[in-house]
């Protein structure tokens, strides 16, 4: 058969394989997609560390792991004799997992030992259970309007009417394994991070459900293939060349922010690591893990990293599609340019990487705000969480709904005028809050610090008692 | 997809459940897990009207009650949630209050209405 | 017996252990509430089996993601400062009287009421009837009233918890 025939059926989800399997072995096909979702995350994540360790090293003005892996050859050898080969640290993760793997595993006394061996275990599952929706590869041929292709075979693992629902589930099970190590560690250390771990994901899962149930309404649909689908739209339904990535959609960028957000604070990452703060905490929850539990949390950390950056990928960032540029649009209305088709070609069978590409910039992502930001105080976290991103998570809910009807009823520009008055609106709002909540300046050793009014009464009173 | 699985196996479940919570309710002390217990029995009320609203809820009805009763069912169990969420909220700050008033917190000791 | 069946029984059991474990690991309050996110778990699954989609989703972010979370925060709070709740308690009176009025409830409820029960699935009730698009197309017209009254009750829920935890107000 002649090879560019065979692609082009691979491609039509045609080939003997896939098909065979698909009638034959429903099951064997769940387990490929199952394979190929976790095995490059589980190979992934010594990558990853190394990543991280390089990447922060090079913002602090550090080297960071160089040396491991690197050989040089004895001088008996010919011609590579005296020679270097660099691997820039690479083996340097693995060297880190041989460690883990022989250190001693030591287990506290009095502790609630069957929780405690059970806690890393429940923290990795939902770790890599969110990528069960996770559209890697686009489920549809280039022009072409039906389901079908390749990748609509081998991804997401269940393609099921409630995708985005599944990820909020399932994410917000992520918090078990912390608080079940906190608890059953016997350290007052581990239970106050378990404790400030759960406290920490409820609060901001709602607003993450917030924002993700914007996008929902925009995409009306959440099945997450379809909601990738529906970013492939002419973007603010009126310019035909670009894609409605919810990135570039108003209400959508608000919602991102907001995901973003919540997303490292899920995650347990800097700035939002309270749960293992190690200045107060010692390292909170896994404190007293040592060797492979620990490093099973570990794991369970950089895969949940991976897979929210692939969900915020899929939801925000047009899934596999590498620019939000309509190749196929661009090819049907310029025939004459052979270019734009070969790129919406391109487009579809480079999805996987542009997907995992994005994988990688959401990590990157997560490692620069490690980098940059100090960590939240306790309080600073909570008010955070609860008045700044929910009140904009809701105030987002009712912009999405007014950008809807008013692209819908006159198109573009009313949508655009919707939202500046919304914002308008939002922002008269803010501003008589903020008049409630009216600061008052006072002078405290020649610094003036900004304090709220029951700041200054106590203050006022802790100084000198008789004052009312 | 499931109509090879009798109702009766369905409510026969949420029937244990709500037995198991019953007693549960009584025989512990703690009121955290009395709470739970009820939680427990709630949830095992969802199952019967989910049960029901698949199987419907009489024998030889018309397709439109059928549908009608399906959706009724399932809004039913969603109402529940919601009653339960608001519940769990008021209910452990009530028995976070007993604790701040009391070390103690057995329930057979918890008979005063006054602070 | 078919695929379906045994898979409802295996569903069954598990949620049943998780009841079980809840009632007789009562004096541990920690493991308690993990026998509890057991049987909500799998009771989801169970939902699923029902073809309730939505509500089976639902039913694993409300109860085992939500309030279960809750519970364990309130359990390690109080032992966090303290509190013991993993007392023992020795066997009373009341125990045994339970199990009793139990089993008996049981046993009057199945004989009268679940026995009879022997419907079959009308055929226009379709697992498409549990999805997201079905359940909410009917809460957002026919259901708007008790809809908007749960948002009132939530709110009233919202300010009563914050009440009762807050020292001062």
């Amino acid at each position: 058969m002649d090879i560019s025939q065979w692609i082009e059926g691979l491609g039509q989800g045609k080939d003997a394989i896939v098909l065979g399997l698909r009638i034959h072995g429903p099951t064997l096909l769940a387990l490929i997609r199952v394979l190929l979702l976790v095995l490059p995350i589980l190979m992934l994540v010594p990558g990853l560390i190394w990543w991280e360790r390089r990447l922060l090293s090079w913002m602090q003005d550090r080297i960071g792991p160089n040396r491991t892996g690197t050989v040089t050859f004895p001088d008996r050898i010919p011609l590579l004799g005296g020679k270097k080969v660099r691997t820039f640290g690479l083996l340097q993760p693995i060297a880190d997992g041989v460690k883990l793997f022989l250190k001693e595993d030591i287990t506290p006394a009095d502790i609630d030992r069957k929780i405690y061996f059970w806690a890393p275990a429940i923290a990795l599952f939902p770790a890599f259970a969110i990528g069960g929706t996770l559209p890697w590869g686009s489920g549809y041929l280039p022009f072409s309007e039906v389901v079908g292709g390749l990748y609509s075979h081998l991804t997401p693992v269940a393609n099921i009417d409630i995708g985005l629902l599944y990820v909020l589930a399932i994410s917000s099970l992520g918090v078990y394994g912390v608080v079940l190590a906190g608890y059953a560690s016997n350290n007052k250390y581990s239970l106050m991070g378990g404790l400030r771990a759960s406290a920490q994901l409820i609060s901001y899962e709602l607003a993450m459900g917030m924002s993700l149930a914007c996008v929902a309404m925009a995409s009306g649909s959440l099945r997450m293939p379809e909601m990738v689908r529906q970013q492939e739209a002419p973007l603010w339904g009126a310019v035909s060349p670009l894609q409605n990535w919810f990135l570039l959609t108003p209400f959508g960028a608000i919602s991102a922010t907001i995901f973003l957000i919540c997303m490292v604070a899920e995650t347990n990452r800097a700035p939002f690591d309270l749960p293992e703060a190690e200045n107060e905490l010692i390292a909170g929850y896994h404190t007293e893990y040592s060797s492979m539990k620990f490093a099973v949390f570990f794991m369970g950390e950089y895969a949940a990293m991976f897979l929210f950056s692939g969900v915020f990928a899929a939801v925000f960032l047009g899934g596999p599609n590498l620019l939000p540029v309509s190749w196929e649009r661009l090819a049907t209305s310029n025939p004459q340019v052979g270019f734009y088709g070969w790129m919406a070609w391109a487009n579809y069978w480079l999805g996987p990487l542009t997907f995992l590409g994005k994988c990688a910039g959401g990590i990157t992502f997560f490692i620069w705000l490690r980098a940059t930001l100090p960590r939240l105080r306790y309080d600073q976290l909570m008010n955070l969480g609860w008045k700044t991103l929910l009140p904009l998570a809701v105030v987002n809910f009712v912009i999405v709904g007014l950008w809807i009807v008013s692209t819908r009823a006159s198109g573009i520009w009313g949508g655009w005028a919707v939202f500046g008055l919304a914002l308008l609106v939002a922002y008269v709002l803010y501003l008589n809050l903020a008049a409630l909540n009216k600061r008052s300046d006072l002078s405290v050793g020649g610094r003036r610090v900004r304090m709220s009014e029951a700041d200054v009464t106590r203050t006022i009173r802790m100084v000198d008692p008789n004052q009312p | 997809m499931v109509n090879d699985v009798p109702l009766s196996w369905f409510l026969t479940l949420g029937l244990l459940l709500f037995m198991i919570g019953g007693v549960g309710v009584v025989v512990r002390r703690n009121p955290v897990v009395v709470f739970m217990c009820i939680e427990l029995m709630l949830n095992a009320v969802n199952l019967t009207f989910l049960a029901f609203a698949r199987y419907g809820t009489m024998p030889n009805i018309s397709e439109s009650q059928a549908v009608n009763g399906a959706m009724g069912g399932q809004i039913a169990v969603i109402f529940v949630m919601a009653v339960a969420a608001a519940e769990v909220a008021v209910g452990l700050g009530i028995i976070m209050a007993i604790f701040r008033l009391k070390n103690n917190a057995d329930l057979d000791e918890v008979s005063v209405l006054r602070g | 017996m078919t695929g379906n069946q045994i898979a409802f029984l295996v569903m069954a059991a598990v949620a049943l252990l998780g009841a079980a474990g809840v009632v007789a690991f009562g004096a541990n309050a920690v493991r308690a509430a993990l026998f509890l996110v057991l049987c909500f778990f799998v009771l989801g699954f169970v939902y699923f089996s029902l073809g309730a989609q939505l509500l089976g989703i639902t039913q694993i972010m409300v109860y085992a993601g939500a309030i279960m979370v809750l519970f364990l925060f309130v359990i390690m709070m109080l032992q966090l400062r303290g509190h013991d709740l993993s007392k023992k308690v020795g066997i009373d009176i009341k125990s045994p009287l339970a199990w009793m009025f139990g089993i008996a409830l049981f046993a009057v409820v199945f004989q009268s009421i679940v026995l009879p029960m022997n419907m079959t699935a009308n055929p226009a009730v379709t697992s498409d009837l549990g999805k997201p698009e079905a359940v909410g197309s009917v809460l957002f017209t026919t259901f708007s009233w008790p809809f908007e009254v749960t948002s009132l009750l939530l709110l009233i829920g919202v300010v009563g918890s914050i009440l009762l935890a807050k020292r001062r107000i």
